[in-house]
Order: structure tokens, then sequence, then C-alpha cells
């Protein structure tokens, strides 16, 4: 198409798509662009500068300019095939064009002296030059001929591709099942008709099967159903969900939360809201997959710093504010888990705000693990370390662990609550969180509130087991002291990421077929990215009885000592 | 393909523009007085970017009332509205002690499960003493009751296919599957018009995304065909593997997927199908199994089916049903399954018993009932609203008929003036539609009777009338349109 209009105009012995490049060397850098240049407007505009380069009298280079013009304004019509009658009469005026042309060239002023300055054959030169311009402009571009496939090729390729089976061959390790429970998760729960203990769930104040939470849930249940049947925006705004928001927010002295349907959903629509292409985000390499597909749906630039290593995450924040000269530009943002689930260590809060401060990032952290666990009266990280929950940006935590109940929130000031509102993805695009759920964590607040004994039974259950793991042969706790996650790692990797879960998982089963304790790997998807060893987890509950945690440390360290007989 | 008449266009482009241009100018005051003030936290961007909220602060804000109405009863074919009030010219809105009863054509609840239900209520409640309402436990770990595996098996029935894996929501089950399922060097072809969840587990996939238009199974075909000719972009390695990711019905054009065709093309070119049920399953089909039933398409010749429990079911979570291979794949590497708390016990009760009611399971032939009379009452309300005028989008059978406002200024009329007359109706307007196609969206449930119907068609006349949205007055002629319109995608 663009070059229809060239074709009625140029001259009728010009060759298709020869190579200029012997007249590239001849030609300096512009002719060469002129020549790779596709458009003819744009042709002929360049042309124009370059002529009025070259030749320093007016009249001659408006004149010729004109003929560019011309040309440039009868292809373009002629392109548009609109009035391809003109074309010809096109023709004439350029013809006259270069009539003109000759006869300038041929006048006497070839030999004239302008302001002191005798030009000689300068204008027949530049004549011929133009000339040649002229001559390039009208020549294809140079471009190697593409054909485009004809149907019968594209049948043959379409025929012989074989696309790979949707998923890879499963092997054993892939044929795992779970354990299925037979009663509710709580301390004690029933698996194969036998009574075990349970340390699978993130149960950490003992709220499953609490009566308070049972009679909430099943009144909201008779007034509102089951299920919300629809997204917020979207008559799925249930008055408990406004009351659960409010009670969330008051509870953490937070202007105003967000509730998300599910917990996982939380951090990873919550983080690409307000982190797009272009932002900063420093991130310990140990965070979950929640997180990690958070960050890469956000398209930021993501940096990991080591895990819970703030001397590694100081030098990397000193390194992109150094380096980045339009960082200030940038929203930048510190991501961390309160309690990490990969590994039970506890975020240094205090200093990565003193860090914040000083580099100026915000810092969002993932509260899934700790709200309701950490700080005095279970408010989570700032809690825990005397800060106030303000110097936190942004906080998000599932609903599904200490709360016993499902769903996420997000809290923080108002105007990021707003945001979030119209602008994430999960929150915007789903329905909302069934009102029953709501309402649970409604109690189940309450209920904390009321009884911060809770927390400190917690604490006690996590320095019990503790001392009861203390001399484990071959493992060795990974955790730090109070976090509700108790880690366990090889004491000496296999070597291989799977034989060590292999042999982690082998440990877990002996334990809950023999001892009746039901202890969990942890699992790596095949999208999560986390580089930190896998390890036993044990999920302490205020439920837990003493007796419990006896019973499991001393499961653990009988199938240990079986396991790695060799070990100290 | 909606065809909008030029006035319409012209007028709505103008109505945008005026709110953009005077958006612009109070944000340009607005800047002068920050600046004053320079009450930004120094040395940080903006966590809001100005152009980011600028459509939420200047023209969401006017109308904001019309949308996140709080409800404070259950999402039946009645509910109560809260009355809400603002002090600052819609800014803020506050909640009140006052509710509206009103006829509900917004939810999600096309078999009327979402309210208490004599058969699956108190099987919920029963089950919530048992299991509690969560496990506080991903399904790999300590998460999988035996709710969760009479559940997987009672959707597997239902669906039919051979296994089927639960998530404790929609959105992740699309998020998070589809990265499983496919990787770099893979390629999706999405629908256009496929849902959030869909484009963001696609993006969150690394694989390459190409669109084929709105439903057209034959830019499918070409896409297809020129995508296997040219293979992976610069290294012309020929694709891994293609997923095309379609959905059942499309949720706001109320349209039914051309499945037979689709399914038939990807046969041809060897893809593999990934069809999102969200919206179809439980709501058509003879027995509610979904648009396969429906369009008499195999279920085998679909690799993929996802759906959700939000809709028809009137519970939470999703859920993918296929081979049994496929299935212990994702047990094994899905992060949905291995991190996400596992589905609420109740919940997954709920779904069962809905699904027992649906088969007749329960000893009644009130899913029949139920089935029989979404369709009617869908069949019927939408014909009545075409006679009318109103220009009404989607296929029969479809319980969601959107209906076209394209004024930005209309969109806030129609639904303020309907709830005026206790009908709440739902309305879409930009950026979840292209600019020019704003729309009222009516879901249509089994839960609503005839009168209920006759009562909607009659307010939604007397304010479609009061708004101008009739825009085919009378008989619509065929012919006259033809000259005067843009045609659209
Ligand atoms: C100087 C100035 N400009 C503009 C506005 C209006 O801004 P907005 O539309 O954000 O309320 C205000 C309101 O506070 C104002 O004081
Ligand atoms: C096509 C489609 N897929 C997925 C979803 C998400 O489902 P849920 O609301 O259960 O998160 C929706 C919800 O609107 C949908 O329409």
């Amino acid at each position: 198409m663009p070059y229809r209009g060239k074709a009625l105009l140029a001259d009728s012995e010009r060759g298709k798509g020869r190579n200029p490049v012997g007249i590239r060397f001849f030609f300096s850098v512009d002719p060469i662009t002129l020549i790779a240049s596709r458009t003819s407007i744009r042709f002929a505009q360049q042309a124009l500068i370059l002529l009025k380069r070259l030749c320093p009298w007016a009249k001659t280079s408006n004149s010729l300019g004109g003929v560019v013009l011309t040309r440039a304004v009868a292809s373009h019509a002629a392109q548009l095939g609109i009035l391809n009658t003109m074309a010809s009469a096109v023709m004439n005026i350029l013809q006259a064009a270069v009539d003109w042309m000759t006869f300038a060239f041929d006048a006497p002023s070839a030999r004239a002296v302008v302001f002191g300055v005798p030009i000689g054959g300068h204008l027949f030169v530049e004549g011929l030059l133009l000339v040649v311009i002229l001559y390039l402009l009208s020549q294809k571009s140079y471009k190697p001929p593409k054909k485009p496939l004809s149907k019968k090729e594209i049948d043959e390729l379409c025929d012989e591709w074989t696309p790979e089976p949707l998923i890879p061959p499963l092997t054993k390790e892939m044929q795992r099942e779970p354990p299925v429970l037979e009663s509710a998760a709580r301390p004690h729960t029933t698996i194969d008709g036998q009574e075990v203990v349970n340390f699978a769930s993130a149960n950490y104040l003992g709220l499953i099967g609490h009566q308070k939470l049972l009679d909430s849930c099943t009144s909201a249940m008779e007034t509102y159903g089951v299920g919300s049947c629809g997204p917020r925006s979207f008559y799925g705004t249930i008055d408990v969900h406004l009351d659960c928001e409010a009670r969330i927010a008051k509870f953490l002295g937070t202007p105003d939360s967000i509730l998300y349907s599910y917990g996982l959903s939380t951090v990873f629509s919550a983080i690409p809201a307000f982190c797009k292409k272009g932002d900063i985000i420093i991130v310990d390499e140990g965070v979950h997959w929640g997180i990690q597909n958070g960050l890469y749906l956000s398209r930021s630039t993501i940096v990991y710093f080591k895990h819970n290593d703030m001397a590694s995450l100081q030098s990397k924040l000193e390194k992109i504010t150094l380096e980045n000269k339009r960082a200030k530009k940038m929203r930048r943002y510190i991501m961390i888990e309160a309690v990490y689930q990969n590994s039970g260590q506890i975020a240094p809060l205090d200093d990565i705000i003193r860090l914040k401060e000083k580099y100026l990032f915000r810092v969002l952290v993932d509260e899934s693990n700790s709200f309701g666990v950490l700080g005095r009266s279970g408010k989570g990280l700032a809690e825990y370390h005397g800060i106030p929950i303000e110097k936190i940006d942004i906080v998000t935590a599932a609903m599904g662990h200490a709360l016993a109940a499902e769903g996420g929130f997000c809290t923080g000031n108002a105007r990021i609550i707003d945001h979030q509102r119209l602008s994430s993805s999960a929150y915007v695009f789903s329905a909302s969180l069934p009102p029953y759920l709501a309402s649970a964590a409604i109690s189940a607040i309450d209920v904390l509130e009321e009884n911060p004994s809770l927390i400190t039974k917690l604490k006690e259950n996590i320095a019990v087991l503790w001392a009861g793991l203390s001399d484990l042969q071959g493992l060795e706790i990974a955790s730090n002291p109070h976090s509700p996650i108790v880690f366990l790692r090889l004491k000496n990797s296999t070597g291989s990421f799977k034989s060590d879960l292999q042999l982690l998982e082998d440990i877990a089963d002996r334990v809950l077929k023999e001892d009746s304790v039901f202890v969990v790997t942890s699992k790596r998807s095949i999208l999560d990215k986390c580089p930190l060893p896998v390890g036993i987890k044990l999920f302490i509950s205020a439920a837990h009885s003493e007796s419990d945690l006896l019973k499991a440390s001393e499961a653990l360290k009988r199938v240990a000592a079986s396991t790695f007989p060799n070990c100290g | 393909m909606i065809t909008i008449p030029y006035l319409t266009a012209l007028t709505t482009y103008f109505s945008y523009g005026l709110l953009f241009a005077f958006g612009q100018f109070r944000d340009f005051f607005r800047k002068i007085f920050d600046w004053w003030n320079s009450s930004n936290r120094q040395g940080y961007a903006p966590i809001c970017l100005g152009n980011e909220d600028f459509y939420t602060r200047r023209l969401y804000l006017r109308i904001q009332d019309c949308f996140g109405r709080p409800i404070s009863s259950a999402p039946d074919a009645w509910f109560d509205v809260v009355e809400r009030y603002s002090n600052d010219h819609n800014k803020t809105l506050k909640r009140t002690d006052k509710v509206k009863h009103c006829l509900n054509l917004g939810s999600y609840n096309y078999l009327g499960f979402a309210a208490a239900d004599e058969y699956c209520t108190p099987r919920a409640i029963e089950s919530l003493k048992l299991f509690s309402p969560s496990t506080s436990s991903a399904r790999a770990d300590g998460g999988t009751t035996a709710l969760h595996k009479e559940l997987e098996e009672y959707v597997a029935n239902f669906v039919g296919k051979p296994a089927a894996i639960v998530f404790g929501m929609g959105y992740v089950t699309n998020s998070a599957i589809i990265p499983v399922l496919i990787g770099k060097g893979g390629l999706i072809i999405s629908d256009s018009l496929n849902h959030s969840s869909i484009i963001n587990g696609a993006r969150g996939s690394g694989a390459t995304i190409r669109v084929f238009q709105h439903n057209t199974p034959s830019h499918l075909e070409n896409v297809l065909r020129e995508q296997i000719a040219e293979g992976q972009p610069r290294t012309h390695r020929p694709w891994k593997k293609i997923i095309v990711v379609v959905e059942g019905i499309y949720s706001m054009e109320g349209e039914l997927c051309k499945l037979p065709e689709v399914v038939s093309i990807c046969k041809k070119y060897k893809a593999y199908v990934y069809l999102d049920e969200a919206h179809s399953i439980g709501a058509v089909g003879r027995t509610g199994r979904g648009v396969c039933e429906l369009l008499a398409v195999d279920t085998a010749d679909v690799d993929v089916m996802m759906g959700t429990f939000t809709k028809s079911f009137g519970s939470c979570g999703g859920y993918i049903a296929g081979s049994k291979e496929l299935i212990q794949f994702l047990k094994y590497a899905c992060p949905a399954h291995l991190y996400g708390t596992s589905i609420s016990p109740p919940a997954a009760q709920q779904i069962i018993s809905a699904i027992k009611v649906i088969l007749g399971e329960d000893g009644s032939s009130r899913g029949a009932q139920k089935l029989a009379r979404i369709r009617e009452n869908s069949n019927f309300f939408r014909s009545e609203l075409q006679k009318m005028g109103f220009e009404v989008l989607g296929d029969n059978d479809s319980p969601i008929m959107p209906i076209m406002l394209y004024n930005p200024s209309k969109i806030p009329a129609f639904s303020r003036e309907c709830l005026k007359q206790n009908v709440a109706v739902v309305t879409v307007g930009f950026p979840a539609t292209p600019l020019l196609l704003g729309r009222a969206r009516i879901c249509i449930s089994a839960s609503h009777s005839r009168e209920d119907l006759i009562n909607a068609l009659e307010v939604i006349s007397k304010v479609g009338d009061l708004v101008g949205i009739k825009y085919f007055p009378a008989e619509p002629k065929k012919e006259h349109r033809e000259d005067g319109t843009i045609k659209l995608d």
C-alpha cells in the first residue's frame, strides 16, 4: 500500500528493489537515513531540510522544496487511492519542475560569486546530488523479499506441529496423598479412625471449634445463607463485611481495612495494586509463594536480600539509592513477612523501620502467621517490637490462621484501602467472603481481646516444645523461639532438595503412624522460587496441652534417633 | 457485535470529554492547593499516582453510591439494601440503620441457593459443628477432610469428568492453575473478554498471550494457524503447547460461548481447551451441567474444566475437573493446593447439598423445578425487555442480560431511579466495559416469581423511558439501523 503512489510517480525505467549500497558511500549519513526511511511524507520533509542545508539560495531551495512537497502530496493522495487522476497532472508538474531545474543549472550563475565566494561547479554538484536523492527517493527501500506462507504451507506446518502433553508424566512423588481428617482440625483430630495430635493446623489460638465462633456462624448462615453470590461492588457487600472491616481496624488501631475472600489472594492482589512497572521492591528471599506471585504480577523491579539478613538489606538499599538516579521518583517498597512461613523466622521490624526511614522506602508486611500471635495483645509484629503500627504502610494477613476463619484482610491508611477497592483485582473481580466467615472473624477477634491469656498460653506452649526438641538427632530448630511455627530442618542436607524432602516426609509419616502425631513437611510448588531449605513444620496452638507437646517431642526424638543413628 | 447509533456515540464521547475536562480543571486547582499545603510525605513518590486514580477521584466518586451498596439480608430474590448518605458530595458514604426492601436483579443467585435453603442450610450448619468454619491448613497439609474428598467426587461426577480438585476461591483457581499448566514457550490464546482472573493467571504463567476476537471461532482459527506457522517470537521454535481459554457464559455480555466450534477448531490444531464455567455451571443445561450439556459438547473434548461455586451453588470456591492424571498433577504442583487454606467445610457441604438438590438426590423435584424456572424466567425477561425496545445483549437461555445504556450519565440515573422504585440493578461502566458501552446488567434467578419479574419489567420500562434508553422503539427495524450506525466490537 504505501508504495502505490510512488509507483505511479516514479520514472518508468526504475529498477525494482535495487540495493543502492554504492551510493550510500557517496553520501554521508543523512541520505542513508533517507534511503532507509519508509514513509514518503517523512522523506519529503527530510529532503527539504537537507536541501535547505545544501543550498543557501532561498529561491532554489524553495522551489525545489516545492517540488518535493508536491511529490509528497501527490504520492500521499495517490496512496490514499482517492485521486488517481490527479497523479497524471502531478507528473506534468514534476516534469515542468525538472525542466526548470535543468535550466537553472545551465544558467550563467554557475560561475557566479556570491558574497565573495566563488561557487564554481558547486551548484551543479548540488543539483546532481539532488537528482540522485530524488532518484533514490523514488526507489523502494531495500527489504528482503517477504513472501507470506501459502495456505498449503501453513496447513503442513499445522499438521506437523505436535504439542507437549498438557502435564508431564506422573512420577511417584506426585502421587502422594495427604491424610484425610474425619473430624474438625482441632488439636486432637481423627485420621483413619484414630485420634491424633494435630500440629498441621495454624490454629494458633485454638479457636477451631470455639463455641462462640460456631454460634455466630450458625446465626449468620441462617440470616445470610452461605455464599454472598456477588462481588463487593455488586450487592456482595453485606453489613457483616463492613462490621468485620471496622472491627479489624479498631483492633489494630489503623484507620481502615479491607476484606478479601481468600487469604492467599490478599497479598498477591494487593501488591500489584500499588506496585507497577518501574517501581522497586526489595524483598526477603524467603517469602512465600503468594508474595512471589504478587511481585511477579506487579512487573516491578524486584531485588532480593538474604533471608532475614539486615546487613544484606542495607547493602541492597544503599546500592539502589546510589545507583539509581531516578530512585527518588519511583515508588520504593520493602516487602517482608512477619513470621516466615518457610522458616519460622521473625522479621526484625525495628531495624527495618530504621532502614526504611533512612532510605525513604515504604514497608509492606504480611502478618499471616503473626496476627493474633505476636505482641502482648496479639496485634502482630509492630506490637511485638513496640513500634507504632502507622510506621508500617501496608499490612496484609490471612484470617485462616489464628482467627480460624477464612479470607484475608489488608489494613493501612484510608487512602491505601480506598485505592484497593477499585484497583485490587482479586477484591474487585471476585465474590465477597461468605458472610458467616466474616462473622466468625469478628467473634474470633472478640475472643482474642477478651482472653489475652490465649497468647500467654501459646507462648508457654512454644517454650515447652522448644525445651522438648532441644536435643534432636539429625534435626535442628531453625525458627525463632517466639514463632508459633516450629521449623525443624536437617542438620546435614543430603545434598539434593528432593531426597531431603523425601527423608523429612518419611519422618513425618512415621511420626503419624507410630505415634499418632500429625506434623507436616514444608511443600514446594514447582512455581515456588524460595531458596530456603525444606523442613518439618509444627504449628503450635494455645489449645495444645502439655502432654500433647511432650508426646510430639518424644515422638520426633525417637523417630529422628532411628533415622539418623550416627548424628549427634 | 454491538451497534451504537452515531448520535449516542457522539453524546457519550461528549459526556466523557466533559467529565474529563472538568476533572482536569479540578485537578489543576487541587495541585496548586496541595502545593500550598505540601501535605505529601517528603521524599516518597505518591503511593497512588495522580493519573492512576484520576478516574476514581473525578468520575467514580460522583456515582459511587451506585456501587457497593451494602445489604443486610441474604441476597435472595428480595433483599434489604442499606441506605447510605453523604455529607461531602458523595466522597464518602455513611451507612444508616434504614433499609430498603428491594427486588434483587443483581446477585449471581441463579438457582436460588443464596438464601437459607430447607435442604442445604441445616446440612451446612451440621457440618459447621462437625468440622468448624475452617481447617486453618492447606489441602496438602492438614486441610483435607472427608468432606473435601466427598465434594471432589460429587463435582467430578456432576461436571462429567473423571476427577476434580476444589479450591477456596474461584479467582485463585484460575490464577494459580494456569501457571502450573503452561509456562515459557507456551502460548495462551484467550478470548478478548475473558475474566480478570484468567488474565491474571495467564500473566503469571510467563507464557505468550494472544487474544482472539470475542466469541469468534473463525478469528480463533486464524490466530491458531498464524501462531503455529510462526512459532515462538524471535526464535521461531515451535510452541511447546497451546491452551485456548474461553468462558461458558460471558458475565458482562450474557453470551454463550460458541463451544462446539471452538472445540472442533482446537481439536484440529491440537490446542488444549480450558473452559471457565463460572457463570454457566448449574445455571444452564437440562440438568444444570453447564454449557457442555446445553450445546451438546462432549466433556471429554474439553481438557480443563473450571468453574466456581460462588454463583449457582450459593457458596464459595472454585474447581478444576479433568483427567485423573491432570488432577493428580495439580495436587502435586498447584500452589493454591499446597499453600492456600482449604475451602471452608460448611461451604463444601453447601455445594454438595446443592448438587444433590440439582440432581434430585434429595428426594424431591426441587432441582428440576429450579432449572426449569431459571430458563423460563430468563427467556421471559429477555424477550419482554426486547419487546419494550431496550438493547439487550446475550443469548437465549442465558440468565445474564445486559441492557445497553451507553451514556455515562445514564448509568447512575438508571441505577438510582430503579432503586427508588425498589428494584436493585447492577450498572457497569468504564473501565469494566469499553468507554462507550456502559450498561446495566440483570441477573435472573430461579427464585424470582413471575410477579416479581412483571413488577421489575414495569419499573425498568418506566425508568427506561425516563432515562431514554429504549434505543429500538416499538419494533426494531433492521434496515433502519444499518446506515446510521457505527460497528463496535
Ligand atoms: C483549592 C481547591 N481546589 C480544588 C478543590 C476540590 O478538590 P476535590 O475535587 O479533590 O475536592 C478544593 C477542595 O478542597 C480546593 O480547596
Ligand atoms: C468467569 C469467571 N471466572 C472466575 C471468577 C471468580 O470467581 P470467584 O468469585 O469465586 O472468585 C468469576 C467471578 O466473577 C468469573 O466470572
